[in-house]
């Protein structure tokens, strides 16, 4: 039995060896929270494959860490004076991975490609978008069926990722098996649900800066074990680390943790008008939905349910984001407020609320607190745990009377606000209609400056913040962690992992 | 037996179209519309519209049951909706990783189970006896995801041994393969060890016991050969069986511990398709497992008959 141990463990020690130091120096490699779908810009739509983009296709534009926009694939943009016609002139002798060039031609046949391809999910985002003209070589001209000032912010994302029409007429919709763009790494290979490859592309318009020759992305959906495999020195960095786990990254000294409020939000979705699910005083009445409001303390939630270490918030941006509302801060809880309100809406409590909330440990978790503080101000919030595909469909039928919503975020606020408050919005579950929330959401989408745009939002946060179908609750914190090997890493707000410019010692 | 296994072979066609039809209408009584999923937070009506008619969701049930089944008589078991590959090729991809894993767990569930089962029965009631039935019993209620965290903070995290999770091919690196597979294997292999034990221990208790090895006793053989080749080969007979469909649950894949340690194999691909309702991959899936099962069902009675010859008339 001894000699089995022994020759157990050497054989063990052994294949140890054989783990350690396989991987070349420059071979980046990345944890990713979940398997990336399809990889092709049109036709993705996870936040994880937006992770994987972001070293292989370069866009228009790009946002710096204030949320900027800035030209990457442009140069620089003018718009009409009727605020309908975007010109675009384009950075000269940029390349696709396959060696064409990336002008004028190309970026209208993406952007076309994004508006009319079959199942694009960039259609909604390009819709505004009346055609594309080929002016020169380098410049392009988009023309608009109105003035839409997000459209910028939305050319810093998938809708701005200029695809080779070469390779994208050749592969059709299978072009995402084998994505070829213009960014700073081409696409080697793929195993689904186990690694995607990367090799630096030598022809890129930046590859001066580009100082990694390769990038394996590795999915790995146990957070626990993408720590593990990250301290065990398998993995460089590791994206969405849980809020409970930075203690344990913060005492190792390996390790570096990257902290950014995320661009979007996590919030309580009211049915106010939507079939079965809008019945009762939560549904029918404002008064009520203020009075659950002043009854969460959004300060102990943080504390209860992340340690402290996420973000309190009460509106569509957080409030560190140019675009928060001042005038409207985040309400201190008041219980004895909260039931005098229910007492003048002259409902009778308990208030019994159906309250769907998505399988996820976190999410349950704040859902209990909530249910917890909400009680003390007379609700009943019955807690209904729901899988993700069932959640969705339940939310677009009203079959819920609270129903717990994360939104990934989008740099321009319009993306956090219109699809959930405008009466047409797609994303409208509570179906909240009001005629001056639409006229104002439709200002600040064609007004021109900060100042207006910010005034038209104002008028929003005025109504939707006391009347609407949201109640804001927090924001998390996008929790990159990396080895300290890993030199000019910087953590940008819309939480991609950026490797332009990286070192790995 | 030939007949034997040309009735067998015959009753798998019926079972497996039973099995189709099941698991067709089992994902549509799913709630959660695979459209809306594909959607995500892009919630475009159109391009929803679109989608269902891409895949052919918007026609009846029997229609879609109809287009899938017709396709599959021709090999063609559908594209996945989230990453626009073949099912086939999915599952070609996926099949060898689960099958290494499940060969190698199985092969220490065995050695595990049968011989301290045997061990256990020989020295019932002894000290023996009462640590292999806790330690056995420990590792039936063990669960996987518990041991398979904590085997990775031992002997990746701690140790810095063994890659803490991921999977290489034998074919890329023989050794890099063995790293990567041992400790879920271990962890798949211990749990079904108890249940070979326990198996094998009653088997060859009731073996023990029986007339031919008092006669084998009698006759002067050594308690080596009465063991190990007298009462063994009766008590494998049922071992055969439950080892046969223990295999299949393995290979149907190992659902959690894929999922810990990031094996790209069945389970994860089937874990991955439900919750994004990615029907053409839970259908394949389902109808390569249901047909291994079935397989694997045939082989363990072959197994039973060469085991014990008075099955053969």
């Amino acid at each position: 039995m001894k000699r089995i141990l022994i020759a157990g463990a050497l054989a063990a020690a052994t294949l140890g060896l054989a783990a350690g130091g396989a991987s070349a120096q420059t071979t980046l490699r990345i944890g990713l929270a979940e398997d990336p779908d399809v990889l092709d810009p049109s036709l993705g739509r996870t936040y994880v494959g937006r992770i994987v983009f972001a070293s292989l296709c370069d866009k228009l534009f790009d946002v710096d860490a204030d949320l900027n926009i800035v030209p990457q694939l442009a140069l620089s943009h003018e718009v009409s004076e009727d605020g309908k016609a975007l010109t675009i002139t384009l950075r000269d002798g940029v390349l696709f991975h396959d060696g064409t060039p990336m002008d004028a031609a190309a970026v209208k046949y993406s952007l076309d490609r994004h508006r009319t391809m079959d199942g694009s999910f960039r259609r909604g985002e390009l819709s505004i978008v009346e055609s594309v003209d080929v002016v020169d070589p380098l410049t392009v001209r988009l023309n608009l069926k109105s003035p839409f000032a997000p459209l910028l912010a939305t050319l810093t994302d998938r809708s701005g990722m200029i695809v080779s029409p070469t390779a994208a007429e050749a592969a059709g919709d299978q072009f995402g098996n084998n994505p070829v763009c213009a960014g700073p790494f081409q696409f080697v290979e793929r195993v689904q649900q186990d690694r995607i490859v990367a090799e630096k592309f030598a022809d890129y318009w930046n590859a001066d800066e580009v100082f990694i020759d390769r990038i394996e992305y590795r999915p790995i959906p146990d957070s626990t074990v993408r720590l593990a495999n990250l301290q065990s020195g398998q993995l460089d960095l590791i994206e969405r680390a849980l809020a409970t786990d930075i203690p344990t990254i913060r005492a190792d000294e390996d390790l570096e943790l990257e902290v950014v409020t995320e661009l979007g939000y996590q919030g309580m979705t009211i049915n106010v008008a939507n079939g079965e699910g809008a019945k009762g005083p939560l549904a029918e009445s404002a008064l009520v939905r203020q009075a659950l409001d002043l009854a969460i303390d959004r300060e102990a939630l943080n504390q209860v349910v992340f340690n402290g270490e996420f973000f309190p918030g009460n509106q569509w941006v957080n409030p560190q984001n140019q675009w928060y509302q001042d005038a409207y801060p985040a309400p201190a809880r008041d219980v004895e407020k909260a039931k005098a309100l229910i007492a003048e809406a002259g409902v009778a409590t308990p208030i019994v609320v159906d309250y769907m909330v998505p399988n996820n440990p976190e999410v349950r978790q704040v859902a209990e607190v909530i249910q917890a503080m909400a009680a003390e101000a007379g609700f009943d919030m019955q807690i209904r745990v729901v899988e993700f595909a069932t959640g969705l469909q339940e939310a677009e039928a009203g079959r819920f009377g609270a129903f717990m919503l994360a939104w990934s975020g989008r740099p321009d606020p319009d993306g956090n606000i219109y699809s959930f408050a405008h009466s047409t919005g797609p994303l409208n579950y509570g179906k909240y209609a009001s005629e001056t929330v639409d006229a104002a959401l439709t200002e600040a989408r064609t007004a021109t400056t900060f100042d207006a745009r910010k005034a038209a939002y104002e008028t929003v946060a005025d109504l939707w913040l006391t009347e609407g179908s949201v109640l804001y609750l927090y924001h998390r914190a996008m929790l990159i962690a990396h080895t300290d090997d890993l030199e000019g890493y910087v953590q940008l707000p819309d939480g991609l992992v950026r490797v332009v410019g990286v070192k790995l010692n | 037996m030939l007949t034997l296994i040309g009735k067998r072979l015959a009753q798998l066609v019926p079972t497996l179209f039973f099995v189709s039809v099941l698991i067709f209408s089992l994902q549509h009584l799913l709630p959660g519309d695979p459209a809306l999923v594909m959607a995500g937070e892009e919630r475009d009506p159109v391009v929803i519209e679109q989608i269902r008619k891409q895949y052919g969701l918007d026609q009846p049930i029997p229609v879609q049951y109809a287009m899938w089944i017709g396709n599959v008589f021709t090999g063609d078991l559908g594209e996945s909706m989230r990453l626009k590959v073949p099912v086939s090729d999915l599952i070609v991809q996926k099949l060898p990783v689960t099958l290494q894993l499940a060969i190698m767990a199985m092969l220490i569930a065995l050695v595990l189970g049968v011989t301290t089962g045997v061990l256990s029965a020989v020295k019932k009631d002894s000290a023996w006896d009462y640590v292999i039935n806790v330690v056995g019993l420990a590792g039936i209620s063990t669960p996987n995801f518990w041991l398979g965290i904590m085997l990775i903070l031992f002997f990746a995290v701690h140790l810095g041994w063994l890659p803490a999770s991921g999977y290489v091919s034998p074919f890329e690196d023989w050794r890099q393969s063995l790293a990567t597979t041992i400790m879920p294997a271990f962890v798949l292999g211990t749990a079904i060890a108890g249940v070979i034990m326990r198996h094998t221990r009653s088997a060859m208790l009731q073996a023990l016991a029986s007339d031919y090895v008092r006669t084998a006793r009698a006759k002067g053989l050594s308690e080596r050969v009465v063991v190990w080749k007298h009462a063994m080969r009766n008590a494998l007979t049922p071992v055969i069986t439950l080892g046969a469909l223990e295999f299949g649950t393995l290979l149907s894949g190992a659902v959690l511990t894929e999922q810990i340690f990031s094996i790209p194999g069945f389970g994860k691909l089937i874990v991955d398709a439900v919750f994004n309702r990615d029907y053409a991959v839970v259908q394949g899936v389902v109808l390569v497992t249901a047909t291994t099962y079935i397989v694997l069902n045939l082989l363990a009675d072959l197994g039973y008959i060469l085991a014990n010859p008075r099955l053969r008339a």
